[in-house]
């Protein structure tokens, strides 16, 4: 659906995006994730045809950008950073306007009534959009970019300025969106990303540093070699038990979490799953494990990983999550300096 | 086309901005009216015509000022952009909407010229070629105003830049007459609108000044036009 090819876009003497290629078909919520001024809404500004690359190609449902502006225009709905929203008119009206602005074939009244029940600003469509909160202001933004139910949605950090409650609802309409469009979604929140995504583009300083399924994302880095479990017993005697375990590396000691229950960071030797006998030896002596998960990276620290450490830290698994936090604080501690 | 045509001239009256150029428009030729014929006791209506050819050398710039610059400001430019819509279209679409408002604004002396009849013979022709004169001529003010909104996000200044883009415009024949270079004297002065202006109000159609009107027209617009594209390369 939309394909983007060895885009590059200079201003000036600055490289805001470098030969940044990737696909996103039809039924695909995609995520753009980044630090800010990584260049995510510079991607989505060329993919939408508001500005144009220096080098390179983007195809909308098969028509150019470029060679055939029109046509793949019909195709995208775009939510900017800031709504494009004008003050002056009632959220009617500028519907309306949008409406005619991108002659839509469907029929006015309705297609325009369901896509207010959708975003849940019908009940401001009287009001002018100057009076109108933040979080509406969104929402009004949001339901221009649905007008004319196009195939390709691009919506660049949709949630910003809603309140929790409205934030699921838009997540929940997104995913729901994403089943028959596509979606390319930009953010810094990961959760959210998470939450909403199939696949995932992290973008760090006009390069993608990754493009993967977001489940795949996590577990690649993930160590599931990595146990975290809690169990009762004397700590000392626990411990001696579990660096018995063959392909054992490591055993630290955590905290007490609970009376008598303690927290244990386990690594066993790379691409070894010693779940099942950690569960089996301390059964056997009768320690009970109250917890156990595996140490599985979330996408927040994916993304620290990477943006941080950059790709050679993406292909080791070695680094454990604390150790990249620290590692970019002791980054941020030397931009300070 | 139409979309921006509508929601311009809706924007045009729910703001004071319609209403207050109108009213001036109205009230400065119904002054000059008053003095230049029903005081003075003339039917010619020429002189009207020539003072409001200077009026609305400033007062068009007030139609055109937030036209663009208003859009790149607010970033409403993002909608209009991405919309499946050319560039062109957008231009004249926005052209349009400020011609109708200095439409509605000057259509006030034709009925000037309408009343008069009623009691004295016209010189319709003359009359008709004041009109077209100044039609054009509107045209002319607004293609500029428009140029020069798009080349600035910021009101005042694309409204005092218009107003001076229209004040060297009407210099072009004192320029002309200055300058000892002859032929750049006789370029500027091929170029004069406001001589070619006051061919129209002495009755005179001739295709030639009409073909001229419309070509600067067309240029302003298509810069407009590029500027916006450039825009989007930078």
């Amino acid at each position: 659906m939309i394909e983007v090819k060895n885009v590059t876009k200079r201003f000036g003497t600055k490289t805001a995006l470098s030969d940044i290629s990737f696909k996103a078909d039809e039924g695909c919520v995609l995520g753009f994730l980044g630090p800010n001024g990584a260049g995510k809404s510079t991607a989505m500004n060329i993919i939408t045809g508001y500005i144009s690359s220096t080098s390179g190609s983007v195809k909308v449902g098969g028509a150019d950008i470029l060679g055939d502006p029109i046509k793949a225009k019909m195709n995208i709905g775009y939510l900017p950073e800031h709504p494009p929203l004008y003050p002056d008119m009632t959220v009617n009206e500028y519907l309306n306007f949008v409406y005619d602005l991108k002659r839509v074939k469907l029929p006015r009244r309705s297609h325009l009534n369901e896509i207010t029940e959708l975003v849940k600003i019908t009940d401001v469509r009287g009001r002018l959009i100057r009076n109108l909160s933040k979080g509406y202001g969104q929402r009004v933004g949001f339901a221009q970019a649905l007008i004319g139910n196009p195939r390709a949605l691009v919506l660049d950090e949709p949630t910003v300025g809603l309140d929790p409650k409205q934030i699921i609802e838009i997540r929940t309409l997104i995913k729901r969106l994403g089943e028959h469009h596509t979606v390319i979604l930009s953010s810094h929140i990961l959760p959210e990303i998470q939450a909403v995504c199939d696949r995932v583009i992290i973008i760090n300083k006009g390069h993608i540093v990754a493009n993967d399924k977001t489940s795949v994302l996590a577990a690649n880095l993930s160590t599931d070699h990595k146990l975290r479990i809690q169990a009762e017993g004397n700590p000392a005697e626990v411990t001696r038990l579990l660096e018995g375990i063959p392909g054992m590396r490591r055993v630290i000691q955590n905290r007490e979490t609970e009376p008598g229950v303690h927290e244990y960071e386990l690594e066993a030797n790379p691409n070894l799953d010693l779940r099942r006998d950690v569960s089996k030896k301390l059964a056997a002596r009768n320690v009970p494990i109250l917890m156990m998960r595996s140490n599985e990276l979330t996408l927040e620290e994916v993304f620290l990983k990477i943006t941080t450490g950059g790709a050679a830290a993406f292909n080791g698994p070695e680094t454990s999550a604390d150790s990249i936090i620290a590692k970019s604080e002791a980054e941020t501690g030397e931009n300070a300096e | 086309m139409i979309a921006v045509l509508k929601r311009e001239l809706r924007a045009y009256f729910t703001s004071p901005l319609g209403f207050v150029f109108i009213a001036v428009c109205v009230l400065t030729s119904g002054l000059l009216f008053w003095i230049f014929t029903l005081a003075s006791g003339s039917t010619d209506l020429s002189g009207v015509f020539v003072f409001m050819f200077f009026i609305l050398m400033i007062f068009v710039p007030m139609l055109t000022m937030r036209l663009l610059s208003e859009e790149k400001k607010q970033k409403t430019d993002q909608l209009l952009f991405t919309a499946p819509l050319g560039l062109t279209k957008l231009v004249l679409g926005k052209f349009l909407s400020a011609y109708v408002m200095y439409f509605l604004g000057t259509v006030v002396l034709l009925i000037y010229g309408v009343v008069l009849s009623f009691f004295t013979d016209m010189y319709w022709q003359t009359l008709l070629g004041n009109c077209a004169g100044l039609a054009l001529m509107g045209g002319v003010y607004v293609a500029l105003g428009l140029l020069i909104s798009a080349l600035t996000e910021n009101q005042m200044i694309a409204a005092v830049g218009s107003i001076f883009g229209n004040f060297v415009l009407f210099l072009l024949n004192t320029l002309s007459a200055i300058i000892p270079v002859a032929f750049i004297s006789d370029a500027l002065k091929a170029i004069s609108v406001y001589d070619r202006f006051m061919v129209f109000t002495l009755g005179i159609f001739s295709p030639e000044n009409l073909l001229f009107f419309l070509s600067v027209i067309a240029v302003f617009l298509f810069l407009t036009v590029r500027v916006l594209e450039k825009r989007r390369w930078s």
